[in-house]
């Protein structure tokens, strides 16, 4: 069984495209698609990688990025952040929060693959 | 200095006002005239029966006198020096100042204020992808959609074995994005294009004026009769929201009306029939100058010439002033034309009548006759260097002719890629 990644997103295709690659690619993926109860969805989870959209409907990718920087079990967890802004000031919010790393809209799959692979790899 | 210590700074002004000498009002009151010097440059306290008396002579409440200049005006102005870089104000006597001199004090505080609005106005139009939620929200939801469809189109071309049923799933998909993301796209460009704007707000008298030629088609009819009062016409525009505005639209409107009196309108039909659209001719006919032709034709080709016919005019330094755009050559609003236009060539040879074949850059490269030519403007005096205004005639042309010259509306939208006259780089070319 491989690695499992949480992917938390709220455009269905986008889910069922990133879903698709990952499985392909030999992970384990399980979903979630609103900002309200992500941080229990990850505590209870733990998934190896976390991926996560900055505009998710009920609470920003932001805000439960530094919720979760916060709690014992998530500290070090990896963190793939997914925005649809590539400005500076978005990229220095993510990293601020806690974000192990920043792609911006459109990507393409080999960039999330690439992505994922080092970012668990290492 | 505290404020109640300036009743005699008011006393002083309240008294010119008044056109009393010292000597006047302090004998009026029983009291020395060095006395009421004293007072007046807040060096003695000044307060009870006094203060009713010389109020009384000099017709004001006393309270005028002991209260003065509002706190607010005095914390607008202490924001006004704060924000200063270069001036250093006397801060230790703006109590005086905005006591001495309020309507001075009230001007600059005036001034402040609107510094600050138009300080944001600016800054909401710069980063527009942070303050305006509307287009924010707009180019998340393409940028999705962009997302899904790149994704889902990337699994369908790499992934070599793919299940009829996942094919048929992501092709669904496909399809979906797209129209969502044509209906985006289409939303977001009705939104730039159309009111809400944030820049609506900050137009130019020369951009009021614009809107309001292209409000009525460039055409007034009734204003080219003699007894057509143009100032009112003009106040009751709603376009034209300040007294400049109104008083630049007048000055367009005269020109417009005397170029209608050299060239009217029948006789224009006619030559127009007779020599064809041949700028030269028709100012030979009728006698007048090819700028005259120029704005004559722009505004009459709409109904006399199978197709529009566009205008635009500028001053020597390039600035863009009567501007009657046409479909295929875009004029810039806010930023500096190209350089290549036959219009800023024409300012390089005044009275020289240019004519070139241009080919608009973008998507249709549509092709256009220019005619330009710069006039000058005032009276010509000796050893007096005139002062010019080109004109420049953009017609649609039919017929394709090779080699013409491309011509861009402004850098930051013109996708050329070779252009000694680029001023900077398009967004076009290297990507918003």
């Amino acid at each position: 069984m491989g690695k499992r990644v949480l992917l938390i997103e709220d455009e269905p295709n986008i889910i069922e495209a990133i879903s698709f690659i990952l499985s392909r690619d030999g992970w384990s993926v399980s979903t979630h698609s609103n900002g309200h109860d992500a941080v229990d969805v990850v505590k209870e989870s733990t998934p190896d990688l976390l991926i996560l959209d900055v505009m998710l409907p009920g609470k920003s990718g932001f805000d439960i990025l530094k919720e979760l920087r916060e709690t014992t079990s998530a500290e070090t967890l990896p963190v793939l952040m997914l925005t649809a802004r590539g400005q500076k000031a978005d990229r220095e919010m993510a990293e601020r929060a806690g974000a192990s790393r920043f792609m911006t809209k459109p990507f393409s799959n080999s960039e999330v693959l690439d992505a994922v692979r080092e970012l668990v790899g290492s | 200095m505290s404020r109640d210590t300036l009743t005699g700074s008011r006393i002083r002004e309240r008294r010119a006002m008044a056109g009393f000498r010292q000597a006047d009002l302090a004998r009026q009151v029983g009291i020395s005239a060095s006395y009421l010097n004293l007072i007046e440059h807040n060096r003695r306290r000044i307060g009870g029966k006094l203060l009713v008396n010389i109020a009384t002579v000099l017709g004001v409440e006393p309270s005028l006198l002991s209260e003065g200049a509002e706190a607010a005006l005095i914390s607008t102005l202490r924001e006004a020096a704060a924000d200063s870089v270069a001036v250093q104000p006397e801060l230790d006597r703006v109590d005086e100042f905005a006591g001495r001199f309020p309507g001075w004090a009230e001007l600059i505080a005036d001034g402040h204020r609107r510094i600050g609005t138009l300080e944001r106005t600016a800054a909401t139009l710069t980063d527009r992808l942070t303050h305006d939620p509307h287009l924010a929200t707009s180019m998340h939801e393409m940028l999705t959609m962009v997302t899904a469809i790149r994704s889902t189109a990337g699994i369908l071309a790499d992934t070599k074995e793919i299940e009829p049923e996942w094919r048929n799933r992501f092709h669904r998909n496909i399809n979906e994005d797209s129209q969502r993301l044509a209906e985006s796209s289409q939303r977001l460009v009705e939104y730039l294009d159309g009111a809400g704007d944030a820049g609506a707000a900050l137009t130019s008298p020369m951009e009021e004026v614009e809107m309001m030629l292209a409000a009525h088609d460039y055409r007034f009819p009734h204003l080219e009769e003699d007894g057509e009062d143009i100032d009112a016409f003009a106040a009751a525009q709603p376009q034209l929201t300040t007294q400049e505005a109104r008083a630049a639209a007048t000055v367009t409107l005269k020109q417009l009306r005397s170029d209608a009196r050299k060239m009217p309108r029948p006789e224009v039909a006619k030559a127009l029939e007779e020599v064809g659209l041949d700028p030269a001719m028709l100012a030979q006919r009728f006698r007048v100058s090819v700028a005259v032709v120029f704005r004559r034709i722009a505004v009459l080709s709409d109904d006399l010439l199978p197709e529009p016919v566009g205008i635009v005019m500028c001053d020597s330094s390039g600035t863009l002033m009567l501007r009657k755009p046409i479909e295929g050559f875009p004029l810039p609003r806010f930023s500096a034309a190209c350089p290549k236009w036959p219009l800023f060539q024409s300012l390089t040879r005044p009275m020289r009548p240019i004519r070139r074949v241009v080919t608009a850059t973008g998507r249709e490269s549509k092709q256009f006759t220019c005619y330009a030519i710069a006039e000058a403007i005032g009276l010509l005096q000796f050893n007096e260097d005139p002062l010019y205004r080109a004109y420049m005639l953009v017609v649609p042309s039919d017929i394709a002719v090779q080699g013409a010259q491309e011509v861009g509306s402004t850098c930051r939208v013109c996708p050329s890629t070779d252009c000694h006259g680029r001023r900077e780089p398009s967004i076009l070319v290297d990507g918003i």
